[in-house]
């Protein structure tokens, strides 16, 4: 019953960093269809900004950090948006190489920056606690992260559902000819779903570093996890990803404890393969007349 | 692995220009012709016979992971060429072609079981990064354990590059060790030691002995993450000889005074100056005369006074076990008292029968 509970915790935790990388993926691959493999580098700018701020700021800084990294990663997709990516829309192979092409610039890029070696972003000291429940230690760390996520969807949730700016996003999945014609200028709204959605992979950045170091792959590691939450999902599906996430991150908890982190990895593989035989569009689908 | 390679090659560089500027061998200047191996295994292949048949190269030294110097050793074999490999590894090889400067196996995994053992440390738990090296190392751990009342209450692996530890340290809290014996890889380390420390394991509890955590890494990992655990290698930058004072010295001269050195950045740099030894008392560069001269060969290097082995070739070294200072210094609190013969194949060891 202690194990069974102790690994819930570390399943949702191991969920929770799922679905903070997922979820700004799951938004440009979703409306865009573009394979984005730079998206792990907005991780690593949003890492690194934590990074840059600790210096002036001190240990307080991961606060600042977030809003920071957000603006930071958007500005770098946004740029990425206008001068790559908005050139390759509808040609997904193509985008893969192109944007697997900058995120290997990037990390050179950072490398240059900031040297080879790995950084260190130290925790406030009261996120270096842990909480005592019901017989198991749970790391503050954790729990901010989890935190995160709430705070991250939550909001995601309701800027599509209550802004006029979410509408028009969900029209523009929905069927973007027909958003055009009816007025939508669907550029502007790729450019603000791209800044939101690398702004995410920014705010997830930070949230990483309370986990481990901060290097120039930092990003590409987390990168497959992304896509398989984003595939089981569903394409740009809310939902999906945090019910995605969640599924992912408690099998691979369940079956690492009962055999070992290279089998678990392969279960969840297997796994992922067999249900998308299934349902190869993904828990969630989004109903559209539309011809793609 | 970029954050250690870059280092080793900054202290050999350094070795370098110490030879060049004491009038270089015999007297030519040593002029060093630089390859990234970019931390992939068959690029390291590649790179070396690039340098061995593009440049013509007399020496190499390079190489970092077990599994890139495996990849390479054939080349070498093949251009009966000469690679110097900087860095301790799991034991159980010894190539015509290749010196080993850092510690096999006798001279950095078995005192630190000695020190454990004499410590009362005798449930060990095994966490290590699912490759050659800490596979190799957990089954000479696991025959010695066997032949010395050590009980393994666990041995885990993760996928180079691993970041997740939640689960493996809910099964180390279960398994109750009396200490962890770590062989994980690079980056691995930072997240296992930040998630043991906000699952609530402190060194105090349950002390981690770790053989891939050197100087360069503490600071990768944060020394407070690490502070009060435990390594094992042969030479720390505090270690008081006036050679590593001088190599201190020197090295922080160069490349900056913040800058720390460590285990491999020694063993590399002492691989420079040996090579350079044994050239000068060969009178040339030739593989076969170099070889023969390397033999007995010795040099009073920062860890202390080493002698190649010309059988194996291996060099002696002195093992010390450190604590880690909040500082991220290392201070030694054991040592095997003089150079340790190294012993590659554990010849010497009756637990380790069976075992190459």
């Amino acid at each position: 019953m202690h194990v069974a509970l102790a690994q819930l915790v570390t399943g949702l935790s191991i969920s929770a960093v799922l679905l903070l990388i997922a979820l700004g993926l799951t938004f440009t691959f979703g409306q865009m269809r573009v394979i984005n493999m730079a998206h792990g580098e907005f991780i690593m700018a949003g890492a690194y900004t934590a990074y840059m701020l600790q210096g002036p700021l001190g240990h307080q800084s991961l606060l600042v950090a977030l809003p920071a990294a957000f603006v930071v990663a958007g500005a770098i997709g946004l740029v990425l948006e206008r001068l790559l990516i908005r050139r390759l829309y509808g040609r997904p192979l193509d985008t893969l190489l192109v944007t697997w092409g900058v995120s290997l610039l990037l990390q050179q890029l950072a490398r240059d920056l900031f040297g080879a070696p790995n950084v260190e972003v130290r925790a406030p000291t009261w996120l270096n606690g842990a909480v005592h429940v019901a017989g198991i230690t749970i790391g503050a760390n954790r729990l901010f992260i989890m935190a995160i996520v709430a705070v991250s969807v939550t909001a995601i949730w309701l800027y599509l559902t209550r802004s006029p700016q979410g509408r028009r996003t969900r029209a523009v999945v929905e069927n973007r000819q027909l958003a055009a014609c009816t007025g939508i200028a669907t550029t502007t709204v790729d450019q603000r779903t791209f800044f939101i959605g690398s702004g995410l992979a920014g705010v997830a950045g930070v949230g990483i570093t309370l986990l481990g170091s901060v290097g120039p792959t930092l990003g590409s590691n987390y990168l497959i996890d992304a896509f398989l939450v984003v595939v089981v999902g569903g394409l740009g599906q809310l939902r999906g990803a945090v019910l995605a996430a969640i599924g992912l991150g408690l099998l691979r908890a369940y079956v690492e404890y009962w055999s070992h982190a290279s089998i678990a990895r392969v279960v969840v593989f297997l796994v992922i393969v067999a249900f998308l035989q299934a349902r190869p569009q993904g828990l969630f689908v989004l109903k559209t007349r539309s011809l793609q | 692995m970029a954050i250690s390679e870059v280092t080793v090659k900054n202290a050999e560089l350094l070795a370098i220009d110490q030879i060049n500027a004491a009038g270089g061998v015999l007297g030519k200047q040593i002029v060093p012709v630089v390859e990234d191996g970019q931390s992939d295994w068959p690029t390291f292949a590649e790179k070396s016979q690039k340098l061995i048949s593009v440049d013509k190269v007399a020496v190499v030294f390079g190489g970092w992971t077990s599994a890139s110097r495996k990849a390479m050793l054939p080349v070498y074999e093949s251009n009966k060429a000469l690679l110097f490999y900087p860095v301790q590894y799991e034991g159980l090889e010894a190539s015509p072609y290749i010196y080993y400067m850092g510690a096999t196996t006798n001279q950095q995994i078995v005192p630190a079981l000695d020190y454990l053992k004499a410590q009362g440390k005798t449930k060990l738990f095994l966490v290590g990064s699912d490759y050659v090296f800490p596979k190799t190392a957990n089954k000479e751990i696991k025959a010695y354990a066997k032949a010395n009342g050590i009980d393994i209450v666990g041995e885990e692996y993760t996928p180079l590059g691993a970041t997740e530890y939640g689960t493996i340290i809910n099964k180390i809290t279960a398994a109750k060790p009396t200490a962890v014996f770590n062989t994980l890889n690079g980056d691995s380390n930072v997240a296992f030691f930040k998630q043991m420390r906000s699952a609530g394991v402190t060194p105090q509890q349950l002390p981690v002995l770790s053989v891939s955590v050197a100087e360069q890494e503490v600071q990768g990992i944060g020394a407070d993450v690490v502070a009060g655990d435990l390594v094992s290698w042969n030479y720390y930058q505090t270690t008081n000889t006036p050679e590593s004072v001088a190599f201190v010295k020197a090295y922080q001269a160069k490349y900056g005074a913040d800058k720390v050195v460590d285990d491999p950045m020694e063993a590399a740099f002492t691989g420079v100056h040996l090579w350079a030894l044994a050239v000068a008392k060969a009178g040339t560069t030739a593989v076969e005369a170099v070889k023969a001269a390397m033999a007995g060969l010795t040099y009073q290097a920062p860890e202390g006074l080493v002698t190649v082995d010309g059988e194996n070739h291996h060099i002696t070294k002195t093992a010390r076990i450190g604590l880690i200072s909040p500082s991220g210094q290392i201070n030694e609190v054991a040592n095997s008292g003089g150079p340790i013969k190294p012993d590659p194949f554990l010849k010497t060891y009756p637990w380790a029968v069976g075992l190459s």
